[in-house]
């Protein structure tokens, strides 16, 4: 019998490969092998419905992995991958042997390294136990001190307004969300965190933290001080390359896999956060993205690319944030992009696309009320696909169809 | 018992997309398809809370427009993650101008 095939990981990609080797038609033995003692559950919620109050949220029902025949075992970390042996070795003792493996490890919080970080409690919000711990010290009226104004940052300071803290953001570049969202839009969503009573500190580099009876004074390196009584570092991730590394398998900013997925072993494969890999899409330019649906795409490319498919990225990236009553999404990169169209909807809605150089929509952004955005999103997502060139006056127009320019395409972009 | 209730005009909803319909608390989504068949559904994302007619029309599809989930809009099928449980749907009547949802 085939020793069947291994996924590490049970997030997001490692349990969307592991049905997807299903529905590929793929009978050999699945054992899907995660870390957490949860059932595996999104992590979008976390840090919005969670630390609200809400439950965790399955990423499918416990009985589907027994009726798909799919092994989980839970709270199970793996130390070690033999590949000489083509096996796996657990923290815990035994292995389990692979023809084919997935690593979808995921990423890690990054740990502030000022000093004082490690002489009090601050928190970091990746898994269900941080986001659990995290809803049950916010009290009201308490001050909570964010590290960071990226996306999660941001979404724990609106939660943390929800539960009635007093909240401050501290942000060491010059504006909030300066990786992957466009100024314009970082600036609504600045003024939106502003009028919800969030004091945001721009340009606020931590330089150290002093603790006194429990009271964690934040000291920024232009001198000024901010007192907080919980203290969250939100300062990104770093992709988990640890296994692949001690392997032997070649890393470049995550495990640097191809466009099929494959790392510099052939029998092995890696999707999610942890991998960097060339999109051709984007000329090839290698990219680790850190989103639910890139996790997703990858791990279902993964599964077909494990059963003898050959195929290469294709999706398009794309990612959503809500905060209060406002939801932010963004398609394809728009930091490629040459020269940004603003499509102006009137009230606080707005879209913006990003045209290369050479005309092409490589990326489009939008915030607004809701979901309000997500038409235009979808759209542009479809025609970031087919490398489209629309008209930046026709972009601009809100009252010119975009959906019109959809059915100038290529059948297959739907 | 059916309980045929009109839900919008013909005209209201263009080829190839969906409308939003209330009626008693509850949300619809009233769907005219790329041939003019009008179909219905209920109106709010089986994965969590979003307002399918947000969403885009192609095709048969109806993608959610809060995380992309996709249900084909005939049967109410999930049709890729994350959504996995089907929309409810709805028996619908064109009459004259009127297109009528049975409510059951
Ligand atoms: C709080 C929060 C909010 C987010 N919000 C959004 C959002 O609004 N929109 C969006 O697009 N994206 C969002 N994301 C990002 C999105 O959730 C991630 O991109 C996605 O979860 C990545 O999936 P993954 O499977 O690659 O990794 P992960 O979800 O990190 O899963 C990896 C799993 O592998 C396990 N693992 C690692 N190493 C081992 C080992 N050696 N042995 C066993 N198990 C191991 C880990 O414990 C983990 O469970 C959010 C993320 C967080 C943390
Ligand atoms: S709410 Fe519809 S896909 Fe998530």
């Amino acid at each position: 019998m085939s020793a069947g095939a291994v996924i590490v990981g049970a997030g997001e990609a490692g349990v969307g490969a592991a049905f997807a080797l299903r529905a590929a038609g793929y009978a050999g033995p699945v054992t899907l092998i995660g870390g957490e003692a949860e059932l595996p559950y999104e992590r979008p919620p976390l840090s919005k419905d969670v630390l609200g109050g809400g439950a965790l949220k399955p990423i499918r029902a416990e009985a589907d992995y027994a009726a798909a025949g799919i092994t989980l075992l839970r709270g199970r970390t793996v130390r070690r991958v033999r590949r000489e042996a083509r096996e796996i070795a657990f923290e815990d003792g035994g292995g389990l042997g692979y023809d084919r493996l997935l690593l979808a490890t995921g990423a890690a919080p990054r740990r502030l390294q000022v000093p004082g970080a490690e002489a009090g409690p601050v928190h970091t919000l990746r898994d269900a136990a941080d986001a659990f711990a995290l809803r049950a010290a916010i009290e009201p009226g308490m001050r909570v001190a964010i590290i960071g104004g990226g996306l999660i940052g941001l979404e724990v300071a609106a939660a943390a307004r929800g539960r009635g803290a007093a909240v401050t953001v501290l942000e060491a570049g010059p504006r909030l969300l300066g990786r992957g969202v466009p100024a314009e839009l970082a600036a609504i969503l600045a003024v939106a965190h502003r009028s919800n009573g969030v004091r945001l500190c721009t340009s606020c580099s931590l330089a150290e933290i002093v603790w006194r009876d429990g009271v964690a004074d934040l000291r920024s390196a232009d001198g000024s001080g901010t007192l907080a009584d919980l203290v969250v570092a939100a300062i990104g991730v770093a992709p988990r390359t640890e296994l692949a590394a001690a392997a032997g398998l070649a890393v470049d900013n995550g495990i640097a896999v191809d466009a099929e997925l494959r790392t510099s072993d052939a029998a092995i494969l890696a999707a999610g956060d942890c991998c960097s890999f060339p999109h051709p899409l984007f000329g090839g330019r290698r990219l680790r993205l850190e989103s639910w649906q890139n996790a997703q795409e990858l791990g279902q490319l993964a599964a077909l690319n494990l059963t003898g498919g050959r195929q290469a990225v294709s999706h398009v990236p794309w990612m959503w944030s809500d905060q209060y009553a406002l939801g932010l999404q963004v398609a394809g990169l728009p930091a490629a992009g040459a020269a940004t169209v603003a499509r102006h909807h009137g009230g606080d809605r707005l879209t913006l696309f990003h045209l290369g150089a050479d005309g092409r929509l490589v990326g489009a952004s939008g915030l607004g009320p809701g979901n309000s955005v997500a038409r235009d999103i979808a759209i542009a997502r479809r025609l970031i696909g087919a490398r489209a060139a629309p008209d930046a006056a026709y972009l601009a127009d809100p009252s010119a169809s975009l959906k019109a320019l959809l059915s100038l395409l290529p059948a297959a972009a739907g | 018992m059916a309980n045929w209730t009109r839900a919008c005009g013909v005209e209201d909803i263009d080829l190839e997309d969906v409308g939003r319909f209330d009626h008693a608390g509850r949300v619809f989504a009233i769907y005219r398809a790329p041939d003019g068949q009008f179909y219905a559904t209920d109106g709010i994302c089986t994965h969590e809370h979003a307002i399918l007619s947000d969403g885009l029309v192609m095709d048969h599809l109806i993608e959610c427009p809060k995380h992309m989930g996709r249900f084909d809009y005939r049967s109410g099928a999930a049709r890729g993650a994350p959504v996995c449980v089907a929309l409810r749907t709805y028996p619908v009547r064109v009459e004259g101008d009127d297109v009528l949802i049975d409510l059951g």
